[in-house]
């Protein structure tokens, strides 16, 4: 090409002039600040009407939070500190309720002398979902995170040990079942595991644990359930919840996408039930109406009664979730499965359900959320959640009455912390799991 | 020769139930149905006998009986004489009228937010995000909570709004001078017409002919509007010039309301103090207030984070062919983007609206006689029937869900993407 020039050209620069620094208009801050806050009239107009919203919030609120107190007894002497330290008719934060109260609302009315079990219960918790949410982990692990519901549960109220052992044996004794009848009656294995259990812990489980108490009695101080309260009763319930609603979830996803019109129907009526009504209304049932369905006489705890019902409500929106897992997979998986000669529970088991569960991670997490911040809720039928049950509480104390902004606001942090952390793992541990490299 | 490929003729054998594929579903169905009628039976039994045992029936006869107590807000008539039955459909009516604005409100909220969340402004984007995220992540009985709070012990008492006699300033200013939020009620102007029709009277409520009047007018204009467009799309499909139809169009819609709204004598009659309270107005008590901008806020932030995943959704290929094809921007938006977005968007938000539906049952924290508050919380107390109380409730808001979801899957079917 050069040749071509080299006559037509007259004069060819050979070096190149030093570098300009750009015009100040489009460079460092001045740029970012045009291209970011004022790139139109439009967006002028937005970032000052920004400006003027942080300023009023902050101009509010800042002095409120700056005249803080944390050593107090009462609402009273707290309002008598903000007026000597910063003078009369100003008003301040008093964190002094929560200082005096934070165990209230951590544990409820748990006996003080008991706080290691929730709060071992809860550190066991992670090292229970660590091998469950990283490979990393032996998967010897796993065994334990199958026994923690139980031992969380004899931690949690204390008693003796042997009927949560017998919990444990009804399982071990229906998976015997399953591994025995699996060759002779396929397909049907399940019901005959089922029917073992259940036959085990309606007859066998009483006398046995009975016998053993008599004869190694390994108990705890036993905890009632009307002491539990705050986030205590707000994890238990969601905890519990979701770690009970996830099979039953699963396995009304499975029949929803049975071909089986019996069963199909009947997860269809269950699902859209639940998810028709509010939670409130299946709270009420909890409360009210559970003693009508059970056999006359029957008394058993409210927040197992409420935990039954919260585990229902969850398992309706987790099969909805988990069903746009399996409706998400490509119809090869399945083929491919049928052409393997895998029968039904096999090629759920070892080829669907791990890509279908891996793709309802996020939803999985968002109804757990959904579910956590609903515990709240369970304040309408009698039990002392952390927002409304231990804050009218702490209020009816005399000291504290008319004490409203402070626990609402350390309340809310707790409850953002929890659940901002929950979503932003969720989508960490989706890009992890991702297989598809784009 | 030939190989004889004939399936076995064998009898059915008893053991086919269970491993022949062809009738093993069958065997399970069965099972499962005998296991959910022993179940159901079992429940039912249950009831019956613990019925019983506490002296009680299972009827609905208490719907006719007189209720007894008031109800503060209502749509539709109603004094405590009426019956546990008109209380339920007072109640209804609330939880309907709650969800339907507090619907409208969050879907503004949540465009607005979801919009500017996408916005290239810095700061815009990230203030959207804090409340996004701040709103989604606390539970709603907090905001709840929060905003009633606010009401109660931040708003003045009604008497601060009293115009000072001697300087003429009002110890408050009321909102664009016609809203006055107070600790007890936030007065707003009332809708009047000065030479007014009447009403016709039903058995559920009076029919304003007013409101009739001006829903038909307004739906006339509508179709003669739409008669316009399409005479207009006529004459460009056969000449290729569109003619100009925006004033017509404004012609249309507007002048006829606009004549009726004047012959009917259409004012609002703003709220004035008088004495310790506002007339004139209309005072809407806090509770309705409260649950209204907290369900409206919260459903907002799921809403803003559904409008924004919609837009997203479609690549920016699709604008870029637009262009190309020569659509102006603001037909590239109405033909292209927006069909596409809204498939992805509707059908979640329909099911943001059937939570916040469902989360309207959270009047019982402020007090809002909803359907709960009615049929579910007085009525269930004074009557003793938990039963057919709490049953009845939840048949009401499966109904109510179920018509909404139907209405879902209708607009899905209209929409879906004609595949191969």
């Amino acid at each position: 090409m050069s040749e071509t020039h080299a006559q037509t050209v007259a004069y060819v620069r050979d070096t190149m002039l030093p570098e300009q620094p750009p015009p100040a208009s489009q460079a460092g801050v001045v740029r970012w600040l045009r291209e970011n806050l004022f790139s139109g009239p439009l967006n002028t107009v937005l970032t000052l009407a920004g400006v003027a919203t942080i300023y009023w919030l902050v101009g509010h609120y800042y002095g409120w939070f700056a005249r803080s107190v944390w050593n107090a007894g009462s609402l009273a002497e707290c309002r008598q500190i903000i007026a000597a330290t910063w003078g009369e008719g100003l008003s301040g934060a008093c964190w002094a309720v929560i200082r005096d109260r934070w165990h209230q609302y951590l544990f409820g009315f748990y006996p003080p002398a008991l706080y290691w079990r929730p709060v071992l219960v809860f550190v066991l918790l992670f090292v229970a979902l660590a091998p469950v949410l990283f490979s990393a982990f032996p998967r010897r692990m796993l065994l334990f995170s199958a026994i923690y519901p139980v031992l969380a549960i004899w931690l949690l109220w204390g008693g003796s040990l042997w009927p949560e052992v017998m919990i444990v044996l009804g399982v071990v004794l229906g998976y015997l079942a399953l591994r025995l009848l699996e060759p002779r009656l396929p397909g049907f294995a399940i019901f005959g595991a089922i029917g073992v259990a259940l036959a085990f812990w309606a007859w066998g489980a009483g006398p046995l644990a009975d016998a053993l108490r008599a004869l190694v009695p390994v108990s705890l101080t036993p905890a009632a359930s009307d002491r539990f309260g705050g986030f205590l009763l707000a994890i238990t319930l969601g905890v519990g919840g979701i770690v009970m609603s996830l099979p039953l979830g699963i396995m009304l996803a499975l029949g929803r996408q049975s071909d089986m019109f019996l069963v199909k129907a009947l997860s269809v009526c269950f699902i859209e039930f639940i998810r028709g009504v509010p939670l409130i209304t299946l709270l009420f049932v909890a409360s009210l109406l559970l003693n009508y369905f059970l056999p006359p006489g029957t008394q058993f705890d409210i927040i197992l009664r409420v935990m039954i019902l919260v585990t229902l409500f969850a398992a309706a929106y987790i099969a909805e979730v988990v069903r746009g897992g399996l409706a998400a997979l490509p119809r090869g998986q399945y083929e491919a499965a049928d052409s393997l000669g895998l029968d039904y529970w096999k090629a759920q088991r070892l080829i669907i359900l791990p890509q279908a569960l891996k793709i309802s991670i996020p939803g999985i997490v968002s109804t757990f959320i959904g579910m956590f911040k609903d515990t709240t809720l369970v304040v309408f039928v009698g039990l002392f959640d952390p927002l409304k049950g231990i804050s009218d509480f702490v209020r009816a104390d005399f000291a504290w009455k008319g004490i409203y902004w402070e626990p609402y606001i350390f309340v809310g942090v707790i409850f953002f912390l929890l659940n901002f952390g929950m979503s932003r793992y969720s989508m960490y541990l989706e890009n992890r799991l991702k297989r598809d490299h784009r | 020769m030939t190989i004889a490929s004939e399936p076995p003729k064998a009898g059915f054998r008893l053991s086919q139930l269970i491993y022949d594929t062809r009738y093993r579903s069958l065997t399970i169905q069965v099972i499962v149905f005998m296991l959910f009628m022993a179940g159901a039976a079992w429940l039912v039994d249950n009831t019956v006998r613990n019925l019983q045992v506490l002296g009680k029936d299972f009827n609905f006869g208490f719907l006719s009986n007189r209720a007894g107590y008031d109800i503060g807000q209502m749509l539709i008539p109603y004094t405590n004489d009426s019956t546990h039955g008109r209380a339920l459909l007072v109640g209804l009516t609330n939880t309907l009228w709650i969800s339907f604005l507090g619907c409208v409100a969050a879907t503004v909220i949540g465009v607005f937010v979801g919009v500017l969340r996408l916005s290239r402004n810095w700061l815009i984007a990230r203030l959207m995000t804090v409340y996004v995220e701040i709103f989604r992540n606390v539970p709603l009985l907090l905001w709840i909570l929060v905003i009633l709070a606010i009401f109660t012990e931040t708003m003045p008492a009604p008497n601060a709004y009293k115009v000072a006699p001697d300087t003429g300033v009002a110890g408050q200013e009321m909102l664009f001078g016609m809203i006055a939020p107070t600790n007890r009620y936030t007065a707003i102007p009332a809708v009047e017409f000065a030479n007014s029709l009447g009403a016709i009277a039903t058995p559920l409520a009076p029919l304003s002919l007013n409101f009739l009047l001006i829903v038909a007018v307004l739906i006339g204009s509508v179709l003669v509007n739409r008669r316009l467009l399409a005479r207009a799309r006529r004459i460009q499909e056969a000449t290729g010039v569109r003619p100009v139809t925006w004033w017509q169009s404004l012609l249309v819609l507007v002048v006829p309301t606009a004549a009726v709204l004047v012959a009917l004598g259409f004012h609002l009659s703003v709220p004035e103090l008088r004495g310790f309270n506002f007339a004139g107005g209309t005072n809407v008590s806090n509770s309705f207030v409260v649950l209204w901008l907290a369900l409206s806020l919260y459903t907002g932030a799921f809403i803003a984070e559904i409008v924004r995943a919609g837009i997203m959704a479609i690549s920016r290929g699709q604008t870029e062919a637009a262009f190309a094809l020569g659509l102006r921007p603001r037909r590239t938006m109405s033909l292209v983007i927006l069909p596409q977005a809204l498939r992805v968007i509707v059908p979640p938000l329909i099911s943001q609206f059937l939570n916040l539906t469902k989360n309207s049952s959270l009047a019982i924290a402020v007090g809002y006689m909803d359907l709960r508050g009615t049929l579910g919380g007085i009525t269930l107390n004074q009557t003793g029937r938990e039963l057919e109380a709490i049953l009845l409730m939840m048949l009401i808001y499966l109904a109510i869900s179920l018509t909404i979801s139907g209405v879902m899957n209708v607009y899905n079917a209209r929409v879906k993407l004609k595949e191969r």
